[in-house]
């Protein structure tokens, strides 16, 4: 299946990129977009996983709703280029060292397991793998505790940024 | 594939992530790269998921997303409200969080 894995291969390289545009591009604005990008990129990796249902979550929640927050906050907030750091300080040359040594010790940790199955294409899987009629039926049956947990969750969280990002003054104050 | 392809891409995409949280100042991007760290998680469930043929994996990386959304919702709060108060949108520099 040489289709395969060219798809891989383009959705890695996007996903990758994505990724390091993150990190590098200055501007937050353009940050953004580059998560944009490598969320865009996961979601092909995951159809080539068979997970039809979170990679359309992924492009319709993710890169849809939550990069939307995201620009406005950057736009409200006036994304200025971070100036570079004026003195290379120890955090900015031992950062990256300590990330390529988690990156090594990471691909020690896949290569090295003991997990024969790593090593396959995986099980062999029905035709419905992945879709949302399985996915909601584990959703509502067997992990029905952690879906209410996680929509109360959402409820905290959607209070708690009214409570934090609101004025501290009174209306009349501010006329 | 193999799934050890697409374990092995997680893992970069993870400390590519972590790289961005320890260098860059701008809360911001730390919030983008936590992002970041999260979908390699994500990644290597789904991988895991195909892996043994069951979609407990999924739903798990369904939980994640909404625990990244709470996050961001959260974080993106935190920083309007610095903003607001005219603090320095910079980690360095906000080392309190007393409001």
């Amino acid at each position: 299946m040489w289709f395969e894995q060219v798809l891989f291969f383009v959705a890695a390289i996007g996903a990758l990129g994505g990724a390091l545009g993150v990190v590098i591009l200055r501007n937050p604005f353009y940050s953004v977009l580059a998560l944009v990008a490598h969320l865009v990129a996961l979601a092909m990796l995951f159809l080539l996983l068979h997970a039809e249902f979170i990679a359309a979550g992924q492009v319709v929640v993710y890169a849809g709703a939550v990069m939307v927050l995201y620009v406005f906050v950057v736009a409200y907030i006036g994304g200025s280029d971070e100036p570079l750091r004026p003195e290379g300080g120890a955090i900015s040359t031992f950062g990256p060292l300590f990330a390529a040594a988690i990156a090594i010790e990471l691909c020690i940790a896949m290569l090295g397991t003991g997990l024969e199955a790593v090593d396959s294409k995986g099980a062999d899987i029905g035709a419905g793998f992945g879709s949302p009629a399985a996915i909601g039926e584990l959703l509502l049956r067997k992990f029905l505790v952690a879906f209410e947990a996680a929509s109360f969750l959402l409820l905290i969280a959607a209070v708690g940024a009214v409570v934090l990002a609101r004025r501290r003054r009174g209306l009349e104050e501010v006329a | 594939m193999d799934i050890a392809w697409y374990l092995v891409l997680s893992a970069f995409i993870f400390c590519i992530g972590a790289a961005g949280v320890l260098t860059r100042r701008n809360p911001l991007v730390i919030l983008l790269c936590l992002e970041l760290m999260l979908n390699a998680g994500n990644l290597a469930l789904v991988a895991f998921s195909r892996m043994h043929g069951g979609e407990a994996g999924q739903v798990f990386a369904l939980i994640v997303m909404v625990i990244a959304a709470c996050e961001v919702v959260i974080g993106l709060g935190i920083i309007v409200a610095m903003h607001r108060n005219r603090l320095p949108i910079d980690v360095d520099e906000m080392s309190e969080l007393r409001g």
